[in-house]
């Protein structure tokens, strides 16, 4: 049985697990319809020319993973930013870690999707948002079919959260293969702002799939910085489905790292509803081996005088390969919109790629887009500057690979995170420069 | 301490340096002037280890040990200071710490712990005085946004850190006002001493007011063609390069 089959078989077993009442039932059941029909997308589909799935859905997963395997704090504390004072929704093999974790109701409600899905409190909000900005694709109709668990992090209006919020998913793959399906809630009210840092991470080398979707709302005036980390092991895939939809005023910014995995798709959607919006994407992304990387990024512009800023920097080393696919739509009535994407990537190999597409659909007459993609390799002229100064080839190859990306780290807001990724990359780079990048 | 002798050189098949012959005693300032196209900046990279140049004949040797084989980056642990022309910029490495890293490599070559960070910081200090330059600038990222008075300022500042055997100052004034020049000269004139030797890249006379050289050779056509005091540079100032031209060509 292919993995569509027993997906859509196990569909009736996994709904009797769940709350047969509850509000979701009916849209897992047309989630489940449309997977059914779409099922996962192949070469054939236009947005996914450049990205097979088909090496990583031969995998026998277990998709209802045992019931959480303990897990000692100080096996996975470098996972986290530990260094940071942080609220932290921590989930194992799909279920919640309620020892790892640190959540709230105190003005606040960061806690569980599972809670929230179910309990009376909280039906007007999963009513008014849950499943309300993901689109009736294939892949997230099916996490929307098996959604159970996950963050639900609700942020009030006029309220400033008052610490970081850390959302952590650990495989620990007891089982063979493993596929997760985590679904992440956010809604931001008005005048309201929030931080959080988003991370999957596989404990084992048996091989993970994971298929996650998270809808962010972020009301007018509201401020969502949102850190993904994607530095997984090579035996771990992420299909990273981010749907983000913004009113009036608001400011959603998303840095997607990565700097490790099998396979990476990140399907990132911002819909804009109201004047006066800025959607902000940045990422880095620096891999190698025969790891394959695909940013497809969506901005789509509705109303009058907003922004966009998109600034991607790809590294690719060995066979790596990169996919930047930036789509722009800019609505007839969207005057004055300014949307900006740059894609710039060095390849260090021969044999590493990147496929860069940018698409602009602009129906507006008065607006300001541009787009912009280079490709390139390290400058010889400043790597033999810097060994002038006594600086060995690998440390200047990697001072220079730290200053191309440097731009977009320094739009890192949350000091202690920005650390750790200089540090990852550090690591990464294979170097002691002497100094803490 | 650098001796260069029947020095031929190509860069993609083409020959830029055609039996060039140099030697430089510890204590000594050269000048190198020439008209452009000369190769005045092509013997400077050479001499720093640029691998696109390609040696295909004669020797450089830095206190008697040959070097040509040499990687950049052990030249430079060997005593060889490049001050470029077009410094790069770094974004996101501020001056201090691309010092941090160029002064731990260079020392983990030679087989020395890194330096505490009290003496780098003393170092560090001392050097920014003598340059005349401010603390502030020392934690901006490298060259980035720098003026070009800046940008040489801070070459100058590198030498100043490294302390080599070999400066090589390559078209250290353009870019200068005359206020950075004088403070740059003095930088260079105060790390100068018996056992270190200068060589000046110029194209003008103007930067030898103020490093005044022991010798001022004359590099036309691949070739030292000319080689003389001081007084040879107010000469070329005076009359340009066409006489020299018409001596060669005669």
């Amino acid at each position: 049985m292919d993995l569509k089959d027993k997906l859509v078989s196990s569909f009736m077993a996994f709904e009797e697990t769940v709350d047969m009442d509850s509000s979701v039932h009916d849209i897992r059941s047309e989630a489940i319809k449309i997977f059914e029909e779409k099922g996962f997308p192949s070469k054939k589909d236009e947005a996914w020319k450049y990205t097979s799935l088909n090496a990583i859905l031969k995998h026998d997963y277990s998709i209802f993973p045992k019931k959480e395997d303990a897990i000692e704090f100080k096996d996975v504390k470098k996972y986290f930013i530990h260094d940071l004072d942080s609220y932290k929704i921590v989930f194992i093999d799909g279920q919640y870690s309620s020892h790892l974790s640190e959540t709230t109701h105190d003005k606040i409600d960061v806690c569980l999707m599972s809670s929230a899905l179910t309990n009376e409190k909280y039906k007007a909000v999963i009513d008014n948002y849950f499943n309300k900005v993901a689109p009736k694709d294939g892949l997230s109709s099916l996490n929307t079919a098996f959604s159970r668990e996950g963050a639900y992090i609700h942020i009030r209006k006029n309220t400033l959260a008052d610490k970081p919020i850390q959302v952590i998913h650990f495989s620990t793959g007891n089982e063979s293969s493993q596929m997760l399906q985590p679904r992440n809630l956010i809604v931001v009210d008005e005048n309201s702002h929030v931080q959080i840092i988003e991370r999957h991470q596989s404990l084992t080398d048996n091989p993970v799939l994971t298929n996650t979707v998270t809808e962010i709302f972020a009301d007018k005036r509201a401020i969502v910085d949102y850190y993904k980390i994607q530095n997984d092991n090579l035996n771990a895939s992420l299909i990273d489905n981010t749907f983000i939809q913004q009113l009036t005023q608001s400011l959603v910014s998303v840095h997607t790292f990565v700097f490790g995995g099998k396979l990476i798709r990140n399907n990132l959607n911002f819909y804009q509803l109201g004047e006066g919006i800025n959607s902000v994407l940045n990422g880095v992304t620096i891999i190698e081996g025969k790891q394959h990387v695909d940013h497809n990024t969506l901005v789509h512009h509705t109303q009058p005088n907003c922004e966009s800023h998109q600034d991607y920097k790809g590294i690719f080393d060995e066979k790596a390969v990169g996919v930047f696919n930036g789509k722009i739509i800019v609505n007839k009535e969207a005057q004055k919109t300014n949307a900006f994407q740059s894609n710039n990537n060095i390849l260090l190999d021969d044999k590493a790629s990147i496929n860069s597409k940018p698409q602009l659909e602009i129906f507006a007459d008065d607006v300001k887009c541009s787009h912009g993609c280079t490709i390139g390799q390290l400058d010889e002229n400043a790597l033999f500057y810097m060994r002038t100064r006594g600086i060995g080839d690998k440390e200047a190859r990697a001072l220079l690979m730290y200053a191309f990306a440097n731009n977009v780290l320094d739009t890192v807001k949350i000091p202690q995170l920005k650390q750790r990724i200089n540090k990852l990359i550090a690591n990464k780079l294979n170097v002691n420069l002497g100094f803490d990048l | 301490m650098l001796d260069i002798k029947n020095l031929h050189a190509n860069v993609e098949d083409k020959e830029i340096l055609k039996g060039l012959n140099l030697k430089v005693n510890a204590g000594e300032v050269h000048a190198i002037m020439g008209p452009n196209g000369a190769g005045k900046s092509t013997l400077a990279n050479i001499i720093a280890g640029k691998e696109e140049y390609e040696v295909t004949d004669g020797s450089i040797s830095l206190e008697g040990e040959n070097i040509e084989e040499l990687a950049a980056e052990e030249r430079a642990h060997k005593g060889i200071f490049l001050s470029f022309q077009y410094p790069v910029e770094i974004p996101g490495v501020s001056v201090t710490n691309f010092m941090k890293t160029a002064i731990n490599e260079t020392r983990k070559a030679q087989g020395l712990e890194e330096m505490p960070a009290k003496d780098m910081l003393k170092k560090i200090r001392e050097k920014s005085e003598l340059l005349e330059i401010d603390r502030k600038f020392l934690s901006r990222s490298l060259n980035e946004g720098f003026s070009g008075g800046e940008k040489k300022r801070n070459e100058i500042f590198q030498l100043a850190m490294l302390e080599p055997k070999l400066a090589i100052l390559d078209e250290t004034d353009s870019g200068l006002d005359i206020d950075a020049l004088r403070i740059v000269a003095n930088g260079v004139n105060k790390l100068k001493n018996e056992n270190n030797a200068i060589v000046v890249i110029t194209h003008y006379q103007r930067l030898l007011e103020y490093i005044v050289p022991d010798f001022v050779h004359v590099l036309y056509d691949g070739k030292i063609v000319k080689s003389g005091t001081k007084e040879l540079a107010l000469e070329l100032e005076e009359k340009g390069y066409d006489w020299i031209k018409e001596e060669i060509n005669a």
